[in-house]
């Protein structure tokens, strides 16, 4: 297993610089120029002086590789020194990935973005789960019920409602007409004490909860679908036949065997619920990760679209990876070497 | 009497004839969320490419002095801050969402079939195609889409006009990003299909290799790709409505569902119905494309179908 661990991490390498080449080369593409927003009477020659001062001087693969360097050599050392105190090399004269708009390092701006993104995808993630498997799972042991029915058409309704409309129309119900949360969501706020805590969870109740269904919704018909697999299976059959209760034969027997490529399926599914975010933030004005992007491309800031693009680029590789490994892990029938 | 008893007989293995389009049609029929969801759809479509015609008001007209009003005669879903009838942006609004989905679909399903096809074909491509799928599919499509957008619209819309030149951008970036899970599912079907005895007998005739593909491995696969075709119109207009939604898609001025709704945000405190109508029929045309892919599966499927 460790074996194929380390192949398959080994294998992501070239799939990243790859990938990390095909976006900064369609970013570089980018026809406009970063000096083209200040005042005409900016004259050329300061012009091409801010240029040189954002880098733009030299040909593009010199460009990339520093670039490279920097994401994969520099920030990680920054980090590791920054988090633990423990200094690698020249920690003084390491470049790092500079904005341009605010000329502050890319990774600092991440850094400030990612707790927001990361509770509200990661409590909607977490609710979406303990919603979806107590679905899946009585819809698929009553299947055809009347709840079982209505389970079904609800996720349908729920997959097939963009977020986007959800938000905006639970915003309408709930702050505007009802006026129980607040529409846009205070990032500032600090929780000191039990009244900021109480508004700090009204906030997040729009936006998780809209994300929760959305997640629970696409998972209640896999969990259904993976139960329903294995009801009929012998394995089913014997435990029953033991004189193992009912509740005992769903939940040790039937529930353990199902979770399996559920438990996949969710791993794979972690970096497009960040892609997902992105509109949720939009929606609820969160200033999160999906924010930083949104602004930092209508704001042609190059550096930190490409850098926030590669980071979700290697979450899908790192999840994927992941997915597959939890898979041969808890499925004894699939061995990798 | 012996021709007569000849003839009937006739008539009953007449009677009897069922061909593949008439079961998959008679299985389909039971899906009744499928059913409701070809009605649906077929409605809409109506809707956006004749009404119209009965609607005659201008969708781009401004009238400041009938701005913000609610539902009546002359605007049956109200008008907006500067007086654009409602109930003409959505029908207009709704041609240009359902063009989008419909041909973005298209692209990704051509593609997707021929990169399948040639995967599963062709030996030596096989490797180097899957890999290609397997870059595709690493790659954090909705950041990309929307960075692509920022890069390409003002090149393109200078080419091709400002109408022209989004359409064509969105409806290949959308096409171009989303064939790979149709190129493994036909890459899959066509490795198993291709094995076959009739496939092998065609080969030893001395087929042509296209002849091959076209007649004999192609129909074979049809249902699959039929399934993602559908799967694949619901979600290049989610996605659409997404890019919109998030102010990188269509212009104002050239609105589809997606860009009214996001629009309409702004304004939710005044006329909450501006965000209602577009929402409600982007969900009910996703819906009822998912419903209408759910039974094409179910229809398709010859397993279930005996059932």
């Amino acid at each position: 297993m460790i074996q194929y661990i380390i192949r398959r991490l080994l294998a992501a390498i070239p799939t990243l610089l790859v990938i990390s080449f095909v976006i900064f080369a369609l970013l570089d593409l980018a026809p406009g120029d970063p000096t083209g927003s200040l005042p005409m009477t900016v004259p050329p020659e300061v012009r091409e002086k801010i240029r040189l001062s954002l880098g733009l001087g030299e040909a593009m693969h010199i460009r990339y590789y520093k670039w490279v360097v920097q994401f994969f050599i520099n920030e990680p050392l920054n980090i590791l020194q920054h988090s633990f105190g423990i200094t690698i090399g020249d920690a003084e004269n390491r470049t790092r990935i500079l904005s341009w708009a605010t000329r502050s390092p890319v990774i600092d701006l991440i850094v400030e973005r990612t707790p927001q993104t990361l509770w509200v995808v990661g409590l909607s993630f977490l609710f979406g789960i303990l919603m979806a498997i107590p679905i899946g799972i009585v819809q698929a042991y009553r299947q055809y019920s009347l709840f079982d029915q209505i389970g079904t058409f609800v996720a349908m309704v729920g997959f097939s409602v963009p977020t986007f409309f959800t938000g905006v129309v639970a915003i309408i119900l709930f702050s505007v007409q009802l006026k129980w949360f607040p529409m846009i969501y205070d990032t500032t706020l600090e929780i000191t004490s039990w009244n900021n805590f109480v508004l700090q969870v009204k906030q997040m109740i729009m936006p998780v909860t809209v994300l929760a269904f959305y997640q629970a919704a696409q998972l209640s018909r896999f969990m259904r679908a993976s139960i329903l697999d294995n009801l009929n299976l012998d394995y089913v059959r014997t435990a029953r036949s033991k004189g193992r209760s009912e509740n005992a034969v769903l939940i040790i027997h039937v529930l353990r065997n199902s979770l399996i490529p559920v438990v996949t399926l969710i791993a794979l599914g972690i970096p497009t619920i960040f892609g997902g975010a992105i509109i949720t933030e939009q929606i609820f004005r969160v200033n999160g990760l999906g924010q930083l992007l949104i602004i930092a491309i209508e704001g042609a800031d190059i550096p930190t679209v490409q850098t926030l693009t590669f980071l979700f680029a290697i979450l899908i590789v790192l999840f994927n990876l992941i997915a597959d490994v939890l898979y041969g892990m808890l499925d004894p029938r699939i061995r990798y070497d | 009497m012996n021709a007569r008893a000849a003839s009937m007989d006739f008539a009953v293995i007449e009677t009897e004839h069922r061909s593949l389009w008439t079961d998959v049609w008679r299985q389909f029929r039971k899906h009744k969320g499928a059913l409701v969801g070809v009605f649906v759809f077929a409605f809409i479509t109506i809707a956006v490419s004749v009404g119209p015609l009965i609607h005659g008001v201008d969708p781009h007209a401004i009238d400041f002095k009938a701005r913000n009003l609610g539902p009546h005669w002359a605007h049956p879903l109200g008008t907006d801050n500067i007086g654009h009838d409602t109930l003409a942006q959505m029908l207009a609004g709704g041609q240009v969402s359902l063009a989008v989905g419909l041909s973005a679909a298209l692209i990704a399903l051509f593609l997707g079939t021929l990169i399948g096809v040639l995967a599963g074909f062709v030996k030596s491509l096989d490797g180097p195609l899957m890999r290609l799928t397997d870059v595709f599919l690493s790659l954090p499509l909705l950041p990309l889409l929307l960075v692509s957008i920022m890069l390409f619209r003002d090149p393109l819309r200078s080419i091709f006009g400002p109408e022209k030149g989004i359409f064509l951008l969105i409806v290949s970036l959308i096409g171009v990003t989303s064939w790979m899970h149709t190129a493994r599912i036909v890459r899959g079907d066509v490795l198993s299909i291709k094995e076959r005895e009739f496939v092998i007998a065609a080969h030893s005739i001395g087929t042509r290799r296209h002849r091959i593909v076209f007649r004999h491995i192609l129909p074979n696969i049809l249902s699959p790709i039929m399934v993602s075709a559908t799967l694949g119109i619901a979600n290049a207009i989610i996605t659409e409505s997404a890019l919109s939604f998030l102010g990188l898609g269509f212009p104002p001025d050239f609105p589809t569902w997606g860009r009214l709704l996001f629009d309409g945000t702004n304004f939710i405190q005044i006329t909450p119905s501006r965000v209602i109508w577009p929402g409600v029929f982007i969900a009910l045309t996703v819906l009822s494309v998912n419903y209408i892919g759910d039974g094409l599966r179910d229809a398709l499927d010859p397993r279930l179908r005996g059932r």
